[in-house]
């Protein structure tokens, strides 16, 4: 077992974890975190992403043991005031899920996308969210929605 | 009762037709979601499958010691150890009277029919502890011979998947128009053809490749037995099917088992199921008198839930050189893979009446044969027979437009119902109730600019260009709104089409819809509070939706087949109008004035001649509550219920043009323009019906470009992983331009028709008919599905006369 010191969506854990334990099954199954869904087993469909250090990973690609003094948010912690982050509410705005399992990932990543260009093209958007998968909307209303939100002023969350 | 044309909305403004926001999202977007694989309740354990590594072997031995003593493991179990060898799993269409059936075991006993079947099944305190014991458990096989190819599996002689059935064959269901008098004899119209220097007979076969449903949230179930309650939370898209059939499989009296679908993470058809795995979980949680969890990998799922489509289409079309079609015959292979599932057998009939489209054709003939083979078995997924149906006839237009030299729009046009024909009665014997197809085409060939799409191509191929233009159509329509129960009935099916609601207006005002429809995705909660607003005209705000839950939610049949909004609103529309009646009496009395008198109008009751004598249904909903003062010989209650059951079937249709750039040197192709003219009918939330049109067109599509379930001749999935199958992202789709013509349905009272599979049935034919149309002129024929570019390359290297084998795949 392996001393870990996390700090996730602004509460400080700290947890004894087997070392093969992945960071996704340590926010669900010891956090409750169950915000942050698990798609796959080969990293393939980012339903899982969460941002590490401010930076968004696929949680099933980082041991929790490589989050040890790691400041991790989820989706549960992007809106800590109960005001949608700009990328919530423009996912609300343009329609962009339906069945929802993709929509923590996708916004985690999208956040991150606007992080690192914050005015993204249309393709820019496609190619920078091409490690997250989605089955219902064709992704057609994800880019509409991460422009809409790319034209949202930043607020204290976003 | 007149009440089913909507009213409006208690703010005077019609709800119906306006983009609302989902109800849904807010939960979805914050984290604060129900997924099955979210509960987690006191003592529950966690299951882990031992699954077959071979696809056909007998089982010698089976070993669970050496799981039984490892960490945190409570209990492994094989088939016996839970009295489960002599359960079967449903399924609920027996096609025709001689079908023929294997029994499908929850676990495996004697023998594997296809790699991935469960043989045992370990319950242990964590999902880990469970997975790495489940690895631990000795299996011993005696490898039996593999049966892959559909026509090697019908010859004689043939290894056998089921030897107990003596023969591959599970069914061979025919339609005949000569027979059912809906039209002439096909094989008349074929020789007629052959000797006819004026007509045309046109071949073809069509491979309708194996896919994969893959929705987002691999299948997971929870059964809690407490006592003999049992209460079973599963990712399912049918919580009433599962129940009733889980109860009829098990012997479980109805009322003790309560089944819930919480949030449901997609369908697509393949929640459409009676799993091996809700079986086994229950039994497990039965024995053991604990909660238990299983929850799949994704490798699981693509391995062992229901795969769809995978058809041989053999199709024969003649027609005049004028382009006037005369007669189309279709012979299927339809692959059932190992067992059959809940409608295995019967998806290739949902297909059967819709081979002749939109078209006038004199005779028609179908005729499918089921066959089984070892592999995982085939079932529903989305448009489930349609897409395949749609594909072969728009593939066949082109084909004899280009066997004609005649532009392969005007063929369509030369053969399609005019929009003053409607109702038609189809040579498929359907009654097509309305559509429009001119108006769908007109608007769509503008969005697209089809004449200067043309010129450009024609210059391309002048100047030689290696990357070719293409142009694909596909003038759709489908058969939506599962369904007439005596159709249904006529068909074998196992159970009705009907769907119901009920209505409990609470003392506040507010409302409480309960619906037997199970969303996954689709927006009830937002669709249907649009619609009940108007309906009884309390504000959108004030209405909930119930659904999902069998002992909430007690009668239903729940969500496929673009159903819901045709069948399962409508229910609720007819309990909405049983609920205004009533309120009707109660007005009259409060308002002391004759039933007659009284008029209703967004909401509010008023005297005829007396504008101010009025209430409001949510005034009289808390009147009947208190009940001080109701008329003598009523029941003091507004809640109200209904069934529907439709007496026809909804038909959406449309124009899709596709444009592709195909480069003939890589054989890449681009999709340049995707332009959908979907006639749905009249429309409850466009937003919904956009985001349904692009969801299905991304699937449609992904046939058509990416997706293929392979297995290798030992009978593996090669592609069983989101690395090997290729689930399009967001940089492989283009824009889509999407738009709608309304020609509303005439068989429900709100004229909608359904749009969940529109997208996905009208595109495959529409991308494969542009690839097609860029290269055919360099003698390319055919593409088999997915057209990735290896196999377009492979193609024009072949028509090019060049050393390339068949443009086949892998497979």
């Amino acid at each position: 077992m392996a001393r870990i010191d996390v700090t996730v969506d602004g509460v400080r854990y700290t947890d004894e974890v087997e070392p093969r334990t992945l960071l996704v099954h340590y926010l669900r199954e010891r956090l409750g975190k169950v915000g942050t869904p698990i798609g796959c087993d080969t990293s393939s469909c980012g339903a899982c992403t969460v941002h590490l250090d401010g930076i968004s990973v696929k949680s099933c690609t980082v041991l929790a043991v490589q989050a040890d003094g790691g400041q991790i948010t989820t989706i549960e912690g992007l809106a800590p005031n109960g005001e949608l982050h700009r990328m919530q509410q423009a996912f609300h705005d343009n329609h962009a899920l339906q069945c929802g399992y993709c929509t923590p990932g996708m916004i985690m990543a999208a956040v991150d996308l606007l992080r690192t260009n914050p005015d993204p093209t249309n393709q820019e958007i496609r190619d920078g969210l091409e490690g997250n998968l989605c089955r219902c909307t064709g992704y057609q209303n994800i880019v509409r929605a991460v422009r809409a939100a790319a034209a949202t002023p930043t607020g204290v969350t976003g | 009762m007149t009440q089913t044309v909507p009213t409006e909305s208690a703010n005077g403004t019609r709800e119906i037709g306006r983009a609302r926001r989902r109800k849904e999202d807010a939960r979805l977007v914050t984290g604060r979601t129900r997924w099955t694989d979210n509960i987690t309740l006191p003592g529950m354990l966690h299951l882990a499958f031992v699954r077959s590594p071979i696809a056909h072997a007998r089982i010698t031995r089976i070993d669970t010691s050496p799981a039984a003593g490892m960490p945190g493991v409570v209990g492994v179990f094989t088939a016996a150890d839970l009295g489960a060898e002599g359960i079967g799993l449903p399924c609920a269409w027996q096609v025709t009277p001689d079908m023929k059936a294997p029994q499908r075991p929850p676990l495996a006993s004697q023998t594997v029919h296809f790699a991935g079947e469960g043989v045992a099944v370990v319950a242990a305190r964590t999902a880990a502890e469970a997975r790495d014991a489940a690895d631990t458990v000795e299996v011993d096989y005696d490898p039996l011979e593999p049966v892959l190819d559909m026509e090697a599996a019908l010859a004689d002689g043939a290894n056998l998947v089921h030897p107990e059935l003596e023969t591959n064959r599970n069914a061979l269901w025919v339609f005949d128009s000569a027979g059912a008098g809906s039209g002439g004899n096909v094989d008349h119209a074929i020789t007629a053809a052959e000797a006819d220097p004026d007509s045309v007979v046109i071949h073809r076969r069509f491979r309708q490749q194996r896919l994969v449903p893959a929705f987002m949230e691999p299948r997971s179930t929870v059964v809690d037995p407490t006592g003999e309650q049992l209460t079973m939370w599963s990712a399912t898209q049918v919580p009433h099917i599962l129940k009733t059939m889980t109860a009829l499989s098990l012997g479980i009296p109805e009322h003790k088992l309560r089944v819930i679908a919480p949030d449901v993470g997609g369908g697509f058809g393949g929640k459409l199921a009676v799993a091996p795995e809700e079986i086994v979980t229950l039994l497990v949680a039965r024995k053991l008198g604990k909660p238990v969890k299983w929850t799949e990998t994704r490798s699981e799922c693509m391995l062992t839930a229901h795969h769809g489509r995978d058809q041989i289409q053999d199709l024969t079309l003649t027609a005049g050189r004028d382009g006037t079609v005369t007669g189309l015959k279709v012979d299927l292979l339809a692959d059932m893979g190992a067992y059959l599932g809940l409608v295995t057998p019967g998806v290739p009939l949902l297909g059967a009446f819709m081979f002749n489209a939109i078209y006038k054709f004199p005779a028609y003939r179908f005729s499918c044969t089921n066959v089984f083979t070892t592999k995982t078995l085939t079932d529903a997924y989305r448009g489930a027979g349609r897409p395949e149906a749609t594909f072969a006839i728009e593939r066949m237009m082109d084909e004899l437009a280009a066997e004609l030299g005649m532009d392969p729009m005007d063929v369509r046009k030369k053969n399609w119902i005019r929009h003053e024909e409607f109702p038609f009665t189809t040579v498929a014997t359907l009654v097509y109730d309305s559509g429009n197809y001119e108006a769908a085409t007109a608007r769509a060939e503008e969005l697209f600019d089809y004449p200067a799409l043309r010129r450009e191509q024609a210059e391309r191929r002048r100047s030689g260009d290696p990357v070719q233009l293409g142009i694909g159509i596909s003038t759709y329509t489908e058969m939506c709104g599962l369904a007439p129960s005596r159709v249904l009935g006529a068909l074998a099916y196992g159970a009705g089409g009907w769907e119901h609601a009920s209505i409990r207006m609470l003392p506040t005002g507010k409302v409480e819809v309960v619906t037997g429809s199970s969303p996954h995705g689709q927006g009830h909660e937002t669709a249907w509070s649009q619609i009940l607003a108007d309906q009884l005209g309390v504000p959108f705000e004030d209405i909930e939706v119930l659904h999902g839950d069998t002992q909430v939610s007690h009668k239903g049949l729940d969500t496929y087949g673009s159903r819901s909004l045709s069948v399962g609103a409508i229910a609720m529309v007819k309990a909405a109008d049983k609920v205004i009646e009533k309120a009707r009496r109660i007005a009259a009395h409060l308002l002391e004035a004759a039933e007659g008198d009284i008029e209703f109008h967004a909401g509010t009751f008023s005297v005829k001649g007396s504008p101010d004598a009025r209430t409001t249904i949510q005034e009289i909903a808390l009147a009947v509550f208190a009940a001080h003062d109701y008329p003598e010989g009523i029941e003091p209650s507004l809640d109200s219920d209904a069934t529907f059951d439709p007496e026809n079937f909804s038909f959406p249709h449309g124009t899709h043009l596709c444009a592709t750039e195909v480069d003939t040197e890589t054989g890449a192709v681009r999709l340049r323009s995707y332009v959908a003219v979907d006639d749905v009918g009249n429309v409850v939330n466009p937003l919904i019906v956009e985001g349904q049109v692009h969801g299905g067109l991304a699937q449609g599509i992904a046939q058509a470009l990416y997706e293929e379930a392979i297995y290798d001749s030992d009978g593996n999935l090669v592609t069983g992983t989101l690395v090997d199958y290729l689930l399009p992202a967001a940089p492989d789709l283009p824009d889509f331009t999407t738009e709608r013509t309304t020609t509303p349905a005439t068989s429900n009272p709100l004229g909608v028709k359904g749009v969940g599979e529109a997208g996905a049935i009208a595109s495959t034919p529409a991308v494969v008919n542009a690839i097609l149309d860029a290269v055919r002129h360099l003698g390319v024929i055919d593409i088999p599905m997915p057209c990735s570019p290896e196999r377009v390359w492979r193609a024009l290297r072949t028509a090019r006369g060049g050393t390339a084998h068949t443009a086949g795949g892998p497979a």
